[in-house]
């Protein structure tokens, strides 16, 4: 077989290798937009509940960030692929003995990186709930806002704004972090990379291009945090 | 003339009462995960298996050797490399600073998981050229591959805590030194690197924390470090446990350096509290 060139290996179609990638890119970009919402809305109950006074919810609190930001996240992720299923399968079987149960790839990771992103997340909400002055609730109370309405209406504003730096650090880092779902199979970028680097041979060609991929996604994703923070400046000079 | 000087000291408000519902929560979600670590704790009394610690913790050990040994040949070789890097980034000399920015942020920009690939796969891949240079002991062994990964992926961060720390400084203690004749080599080394190493120390623990937990990485590209192990005992025992001791093991060493770092933070300030 005659050697192909590198352009016929990267051009778009059944001989080269663009399309695959390409299906590889929009996994992980899913992955990593289905896990924000997710982190970001976890990652705000554990603040919460890291600064409250009610010490058994802190407690609780801090446990969880303990356990999911001191485990590698590539124990975690092998933990909850193996284990989960393993756990699954004895609940079900409680009822249905004859059940199988099989962890997709995808949700696992979603979980995963889930519980990563939301105990990174939680450490910058509580270093911005520190930062909102009590003064700003006592005044949500002395107006007759319930705790809830001070919460969301008050607060939670001032907070996305403070907060807002230090969960893009935690976005980029998610996006890195997709990559180790790789190993468990999902095909994604670094995974559809690999595979291209073992039919074809050229891994170091096809691994600078999963890693030009991810510094693409860092650029890009800087560009769009960079207009979303002067959107949320402009809204705080008004 | 004498002021009264009453001190009125905040005290937080008293508990409250009975059972709100932020209580309630709470001990629910202790509840849980004391049932949760009490599950552990029983899945692996009931899971106990003599034949299996005798048959792997002695490879746990030796895993755990590999990682230690791993984490801190890459985390002084980084240290080195992060000094002309650092440089780089603090220099005038625009070729100098944009070389810097570009390493930095290659490094930081891209997962640790392609960086090794792309030196055990994808420079092993040129065996030939490698060969003829002498080089291809090296990048043989996936060690000595994921050591160089890791090394030039801390330097970078590396590089911006340094940085960092430095620029944290003001301005004046350079003056200062500068007025009282000391030079700049005696001046970083007296004046600014101890106010530097205050402001460092606790992002160098956290990469040291980081690094630990990324060394897991190089299990996948071969290297029986402790992850390493406890992929092969998987596999070859299919019991989960092997991958329960392993995260106890990351999780107490951790903590312990978490501590650690704590402890010295709160030995070296002494002079800034009161």
């Amino acid at each position: 077989m005659p050697a192909q060139s590198i352009w016929t290996l990267l051009s778009w179609g059944p001989d080269g290798w663009s399309d695959d990638i390409a299906s590889g890119v929009l996994v992980t970009i899913v992955l990593a937009l289905a896990t924000l919402p997710i982190g970001l809305t976890i990652g705000f109950f554990v603040a919460f509940a890291k600064q409250h006074e009610e010490p058994s919810l802190r407690l609780a609190a801090n446990i969880y960030t303990t356990v999911f930001r001191g485990l590698p996240e590539l124990v975690t992720l092998f933990l909850f692929f193996f284990g989960m299923p393993l756990l699954l399968q004895y609940l079900v079987r409680l009822f249905n003995p004859n059940a199988t149960i099989d962890v997709n790839s995808f949700i696992a990771g979603m979980i995963v990186l889930s519980l990563i992103f939301s105990s990174y997340a939680s450490e910058v909400f509580l270093s911005a709930f520190r930062a909102i002055p009590k003064g700003q609730y006592e005044g949500g109370y002395a107006i007759g806002l319930s705790k809830w309405q001070t919460m969301r209406l008050i607060i939670l504003p001032q907070l996305i704004r403070i907060a807002f730096p230090g969960l893009e650090n935690c976005w980029l880092s998610l996006l890195k972090d997709t990559s180790l779902v790789s190993v468990v199979n999902l095909a994604e970028t670094l995974r559809q990379s690999g595979v291209a680097a073992r039919v074809t041979k050229h891994a170091f060609l096809f691994y600078s291009v999963a890693a030009l991929i991810f510094l693409a996604l860092a650029i890009l994703s800087s560009i769009a945090t960079g207009h979303i923070l002067r959107h949320l400046g402009r809204r705080a000079v008004r | 003339m004498s002021v009264s000087q009453t001190i009125v000291v905040d005290k937080p408000p008293p508990l409250a009462r009975g059972w709100p519902r932020a209580r309630i929560v709470g001990y629910a979600l202790v509840g849980v995960w004391i049932l949760f670590g009490l599950g552990i704790v029983a899945y692996l009394v009931y899971a106990w298996n003599p034949e299996f610690f005798a048959r792997y913790a002695p490879a746990y050990l030796q895993g755990l050797g590999t990682t230690l040994s791993l984490v801190s040949i890459s985390m002084v070789l980084g240290a080195l490399f992060s000094l002309p890097v650092a440089y780089g980034r603090m220099s005038k000399n625009w070729i100098l600073s944009g070389l810097a920015y570009c390493y930095v942020y290659f490094f930081r920009g891209t997962p640790l998981l392609v960086q090794t690939y792309l030196v055990y796969y994808g420079v092993g891949s040129f065996r030939p050229e490698l060969e003829t240079v002498g080089l291809w002991w090296f990048f043989r062994e996936a060690f000595y591959c994921g050591v160089f990964a890791f090394s030039l992926n801390t330097a970078a961060y590396q590089a911006e805590i340094l940085r960092g720390a430095i620029e944290s400084v003001p301005r004046g203690q350079w003056e200062g030194a500068a007025s009282l004749g000391l030079h700049k080599l005696q001046t970083l080394r007296k004046v600014v690197l101890p106010q530097a190493i205050i402001v460092a120390l606790r992002p160098y623990g956290n990469e040291l924390i980081l690094m630990i937990k990324a060394s897991a990485i190089v299990a996948i590209i071969t290297v029986y470090d402790l992850m390493g192990n406890a992929k092969l005992a998987y596999a070859k025992s299919f019991d989960i446990q092997a991958y329960i001791w392993v995260a106890i093991v990351y999780l107490v060493m951790v903590e312990i350096l978490r501590h650690g770092v704590e402890w010295i933070e709160r030995r070296i300030t002494v002079h800034l509290h009161r």
